[in-house]
């Protein structure tokens, strides 16, 4: 499993009601059912991981994040989670703000562009970076808003938004002390756990 | 116990092969919704697959407005057609009979062998006519109920209906939440809106204004109202494309005439001549009598009712999972329809899985093998075989 699902789970209570934004083929919906016994639903988009998330038994709503959570009632989840899909959405900031609204609590994670590869890439080459991690081309690329960990945090600072916990993931996928010390530069993954 | 054969010459991949109907008689008297008692009933009903041994497996299909017992096979290797949801039940096929009991029956008020308005009305010797009594969804789930206590079978694995089917498939959810795990609701609603009301009218104004229609009592007048009933079917058969649909299946051919300048005689498109001839074919085969009854319980369908008009009130009765599909130029029963459903599932915390599918076909889409609906359909019925495997 991803190492940012990994890191989600133990902020997820036993028996939570999860709604799990952009939820991919159910992978985390179906772990913390089986290991948190969460009731979840994840809204997704994608043909392929709606139908692979039906497959692994996980509820699975299809919906475009992009028209927004107004079916969803305030407060209806212990817990909204959104997984490397802040970055594909037209405005992310009025997202979040809806999560806050629907869930109690929120988890965001995020491919940080601040990470000194892009940086270097952008900075030596001129051109927009592609990696293994995102190989996306800039023209055919579902991520339309990069952020990096420092506009991140701006945010929740602009908006009040409570940050309970974060972690960030190195490029050898674990934590380490000196990504820990300089999330921007040596993050490639961002993990915030959110709340009002 | 099954009624289903697959002879060597018929094993056509994917088919149930030959099935024949069966009738049951039901001697004790059915209270229906508008007080009424139906002192006695028969239904007609097809079975595909085998009953396991506890008895896990059985899944109910609820048909729509025009459907009946024959949902799958072929009642005989001459048979044209096959049932009218093949592409959906059969080995290997979303519904599939190596692993699930199908019981499909024709509901009563029907047409095809169940008691209906074509029947003899014990008390006065002659057919109930317009004389039979209305009908609401829950009559149908109350006659299922006795099909299923027939069968011995304590819950349903799963409920599948399209359409109206998919209301009686709701309504069940409410009704008896202990006795359905898995609750299948495809192109269907709530309750219809003002819209679907008046087309259903039109449909049965056509119907009653047939000077053979003889107030409901044609048969005893040695007629059909074969007119107003082909009239209806093609207004309810518009409804249930869409416009690109018909576009592409007709745009504006002609089929006869010209319609360059100067040109007499008579000029006839290719749509008309199809509606036509399908108005024809249906009033060969449908009752009138029955189409006005199943169009009213239609309109009288309204899940929230009795829970003061919320519907996430009504779903917290619910104990089973929900399945919602629906189809993106089905304007009848259109996706905003199935995602009212779904929201207030949501809010009801029931669980709930629900797929919007590109399709052109209009409402028909849910009778159609579209891949990526048959592939959702397969995945969601591969989640009800596993729980069964869990459970044995």
């Amino acid at each position: 499993m991803r190492h940012d699902l990994t890191l989600i789970q133990p902020w997820i209570q036993q028996g939570a009601r999860v709604l799990d934004l952009g939820c991919g083929d159910g992978t985390l919906l179906a772990a913390l059912r089986d290991q948190r016994g969460a009731f979840g639903i994840g809204l997704e988009i994608d043909h392929d991981n709606i139908n692979q998330a039906l497959a692994r038994g996980v509820n699975v709503i299809e919906h475009d994040l992009n028209t927004g959570l107004a079916n969803f009632r305030d407060n209806s989840f212990d817990m909204v989670v959104m997984t490397m899909a802040l970055q594909t959405l037209r405005y992310p900031h009025l997202v979040i703000d809806e999560m806050l609204r629907v869930g109690r609590e929120c988890v965001v994670t995020f491919p940080n562009f601040g990470y000194w590869r892009s940086r270097w890439y952008l900075g030596t080459k001129g051109k927009m970076p592609v990696s293994k991690f995102l190989p996306y081309t800039w023209y055919d690329t579902p991520n339309i808003h990069f952020c990096t960990v420092r506009d991140f945090d701006q945010l929740c600072e602009d908006k009040g938004i409570r940050i309970l916990n974060s972690r960030y993931i190195d490029a050898s996928n674990s934590q380490g002390a000196l990504c820990a010390r300089m999330p921007n530069l040596l993050s490639v993954t961002a993990v915030y756990h959110i709340s009002k | 116990m099954t009624e289903t054969s697959s002879p060597d010459s018929l094993a056509t991949p994917g088919s149930v092969g030959i099935v024949t109907p069966q009738t049951l008689h039901f001697d004790q008297p059915l209270r229906l919704s508008c007080g009424v008692d139906l002192p006695q009933h028969d239904i007609v009903f097809e079975t595909y697959g085998q009953l396991n041994a506890d008895k896990s497996n059985a899944v109910l299909i609820c048909h729509a407005l025009s459907g009946h017992h024959h949902a799958a096979g072929r009642h005989s290797e001459a048979d044209r057609k096959p049932g009218w949801w093949d592409s959906c039940i059969g080995p290997g096929k979303p519904i599939d009979t190596n692993h699930f009991f199908v019981l499909s029956i024709n509901n009563i008020g029907g047409c095809h062998g169940s008691t209906g308005p074509r029947s003899i009305n014990p008390a006065t010797g002659k057919p109930w006519g317009a004389s039979f009594p209305h009908l609401r969804c829950r009559d149908w789930v109350e006659s299922q109920r006795l099909m299923m206590r027939h069968f011995g079978i304590d819950q349903w694995a799963a409920i599948v209906g399209g359409s109206l089917g998919g209301m009686q498939a709701m309504r069940w959810s409410l009704e008896y939440p202990d006795e359905v795990r898995h609750c299948l609701v495809i192109a269907s609603a709530m309750k219809l809106s003002a819209q679907n009301i008046a087309f259903n009218e039109v449909a049965r104004q056509a119907i009653t204004s047939d000077p053979d229609f003889h107030g409901g009592d044609y048969l005893e007048h040695n007629t059909l109202p074969r007119t107003g009933l082909a009239l209806a079917r093609m207004v309810g058969h518009i409804t249930y494309l869409s416009e690109d649909g018909m576009k592409q299946k007709f745009g504006r051919e002609l089929k006869a005439g010209d319609l360059r300048l100067g040109s007499v005689g008579p000029v006839e498109f290719q749509v008309e001549s199809y509606l036509r001839h399908q108005g024809e074919t249906f009033a060969n085969s449908f009752d009138a009598n029955t189409y006005i009854l199943m169009t009213r319980a239609l309109d009288y369908f309204d899940l929230a009712r009795e829970y003061d008009d919320d519907p996430v009130a009504a779903f917290r009765h619910a104990k089973c999972s929900f399945f919602v599909v629906s189809f993106t130029s089905d304007w009848r029963f259109s996706p905003a329809r199935s995602r009212e459903i779904v929201d207030a599932l949501v809010a009801a915390n029931r669980p709930v899985s629900y797929a919007e599918i590109e399709a052109d076909h209009g409402h028909d889409a849910f009778l159609i093998p579209i891949p990526r609906y048959m592939q959702a359909f397969h995945s969601y019925m591969q989640r009800v075989k596993e729980e069964i495997n869990h459970a044995s």
